[in-house]
């Protein structure tokens, strides 16, 4: 399948029961298959007017109490941000996919990882996190949505799926679950599907009139944040035991950069890689422990260097961190982040 | 006597791939060869992917002019008619589904008045998804040859799973093709297998992979 088909698939599996999206580049596969194939399974699909339209869409449909999902690529995301912001100051659960492409502005078509920092830092205003997944194959994002669906459910917070337009049209074999578990999470104590003059009203909102309690509400999402980055952080480490050079990316890259530490390999350089899943909560853990025996760090990505500091930080720059990136629809070649490998290893040989 | 292929099929069928295929086999038995790229509905793993590969082996190739590039038009902005005139095998890749073919309806009379040996393959592979429902496909083909304007004449059987394909992933897909062809009257041509794997029965036909991600390459 194709990544997009894929992740649509696995969204319908996992009980999502309402898709808004707006038609973009290099995302359009999953709206189109959502088109085709929602209604089947029960859902709902529509095409929204707008990208705004179609966040407000999900905004209404998850206070409902139904698993619901939009996605785009990045300049759609941009539009979606004030949405999602909603969304978090509301405590609905929502996955949003973004299929990044080349940026700023209208930038290009072509797959890019440019949106790292939107997604993990700046997701809309507002003080509050979303959880973000960076899938690097077509299986993990279908395993990562159904993921995606449950967390987000659990701690009532946005999901993102951070993939890009290489992953999203890619074609790759993919299994389904033959049934998927769905973690239901009661949602009884807050969602609005009609209170039949059997209980109170529920409320979905974001705004607070006195400023105390505004803060009171952000103070107690923080201290769920806090047990979210206790508990939800995954990466793949690989041949990081013995490594003097570990690389990190995520997505797209990461497999690129797996071909370079292969390769590495062969050379007798001593290089591995550490690729997060999880960009928010970043999986500080076992970045540290990937890195404890290496002397440096390369951080690889399909942008200017937006993680490249996440890893600083999450270090602790106990170790330097050097960087190597295309931006603008551009992907690395395993040979180019090679030989920037061969670099780092340079005098140690 | 001049040929034109014309290769049509779902998304992700595996047809660019074969057109290169037939491409470089017939610039290796010595033929005057053009690759016309008429897909003006995917930006990502297209034939503009594979020109040096066409210059190196003096294959003639037109692609719409911002192929592969942000400003992606449907714009076809190269003669048809000349490249099957200048060439002794005239390959044609056309884009996904019905969706792609459209591009191609504008050559139809073009195509159909030149005078040469025309072949209209449409590509299967069991195991993408949806297509595997032989509904899905048989549905495809007419309205395809709608868009188009132009009727098929065979079936290339080029079932795989990517990476894991197997010989045994090859020979399970042979019944699905042939009750296409059954279906839809158009014979099958040939069963294709990636040229590393074993053969898997006599009369199969090898392929090299060339549209793979930047990481197998």
């Amino acid at each position: 399948m194709k990544g997009n088909e894929a992740m649509a698939e696995a969204a319908i599996r996992a009980g999502c029961k309402a898709f808004f999206g707006y038609p973009i580049t290099p995302q359009t596969e999953l709206s189109a298959y959502m088109a085709k194939y929602m209604e089947k399974s029960g859902g709902v699909f529509l095409q929204a007017e707008s990208e705004v339209a179609a966040i407000n869409m999900v905004y209404g449909a998850s206070a409902s109490g139904q698993r619901a999902m939009t996605s785009s690529s990045s300049p759609g995301i941009s539009l979606k941000a004030e949405g999602i912001s909603y969304l978090a100051g509301s405590d609905l659960p929502a996955v949003i996919i973004n299929v990044q492409r080349g940026g700023p502005g209208l930038g290009s078509i072509q797959p890019a990882q440019q949106d790292y920092w939107q997604a993990t830092h700046a997701m809309g205003h507002g003080d509050f996190h979303i959880l973000v997944f960076a899938p690097a194959s077509v299986q993990e994002m279908v395993d990562l949505i159904i993921e995606a669906f449950d967390t987000s459910d659990e701690y009532r917070m946005p999901a993102m799926i951070l993939a890009d337009g290489l992953l999203g049209q890619m074609m790759e074999p993919v299994s389904f679950p033959d049934e998927v578990k769905i973690d239901k999470v009661d949602k009884s104590g807050w969602a609005c599907s009609g209170h039949k003059m059997q209980r109170e009203h529920h409320i979905v909102n974001s705004l607070y009139i006195e400023a105390e309690k505004c803060e009171e509400v952000v103070r107690k999402r923080f201290e769920r944040y806090a047990i979210v980055e206790e508990k939800v952080h995954k990466a793949e480490v690989y041949m990081c035991d013995d490594a003097d050079i570990v690389l990190t990316a995520y997505g797209a890259s990461a497999r690129v950069a797996k071909s370079a530490v292969n390769q590495a390999r062969k050379l007798g350089i001593k290089a591995g890689l550490c690729r997060p899943i999880t960009l928010w909560p970043f999986p500080k853990k076992e970045l540290n422990e990937a890195v404890k025996n290496a002397s440096d760090v390369l951080c690889v990505e399909m942008s200017m260097g937006q993680m490249v500091d996440d890893v600083r930080l999450a270090i602790n720059c106990s170790k330097p961190v050097h960087f190597f990136g295309r931006c603008g629809g551009v992907i690395p070649s395993p040979k180019e982040v090679l030989e920037e490998i061969k670099k780092l290893a340079g005098g140690k040989q | 006597m001049k040929k034109i292929t014309v290769v049509t099929g779902h998304y992700g069928s595996g047809k660019t791939n074969l057109s290169v295929n037939i491409a470089l086999k017939s610039a290796a038995e010595g033929k005057k060869v053009a690759v016309c790229d008429l897909d003006i509905v995917n930006p990502y793993f297209r034939l503009a992917d594979f020109e040096d590969i066409f210059k190196e082996k003096g294959i003639e190739f037109a692609a719409p002019q911002f192929a592969n590039t942000s400003l992606d038009i449907p714009a076809l902005n190269f003669n048809v008619e000349g490249l099957a005139d200048f060439s002794d095998h005239l390959i044609i890749d056309v884009g996904g589904d019905d969706a792609g073919a459209v591009a191609l309806g504008r050559y139809s009379e073009t195509l159909h008045n030149l005078d040469s040996e025309f072949e209209m393959i449409y590509v299967i592979n069991k195991y993408r998804y949806l297509e595997g429902a032989e509904d899905e496909t048989a549905l495809l083909i007419p309205q395809i040859e709608a868009a188009s304007r132009m009727k098929h004449t065979g079936i290339v059987n080029n079932s795989n799973l990517g990476k894991e394909t197997t010989e045994d992933i090859i020979r399970n897909s042979v019944e699905y093709a042939e009750s296409i062809s059954e279906r839809t009257g158009l014979p099958l041509l040939y069963t294709t297998y990636p040229s590393y794997l074993e053969k898997p029965f006599s009369e199969a036909v090898p392929v090299d992979v060339y549209v793979k991600p930047v990481w197998e390459r």
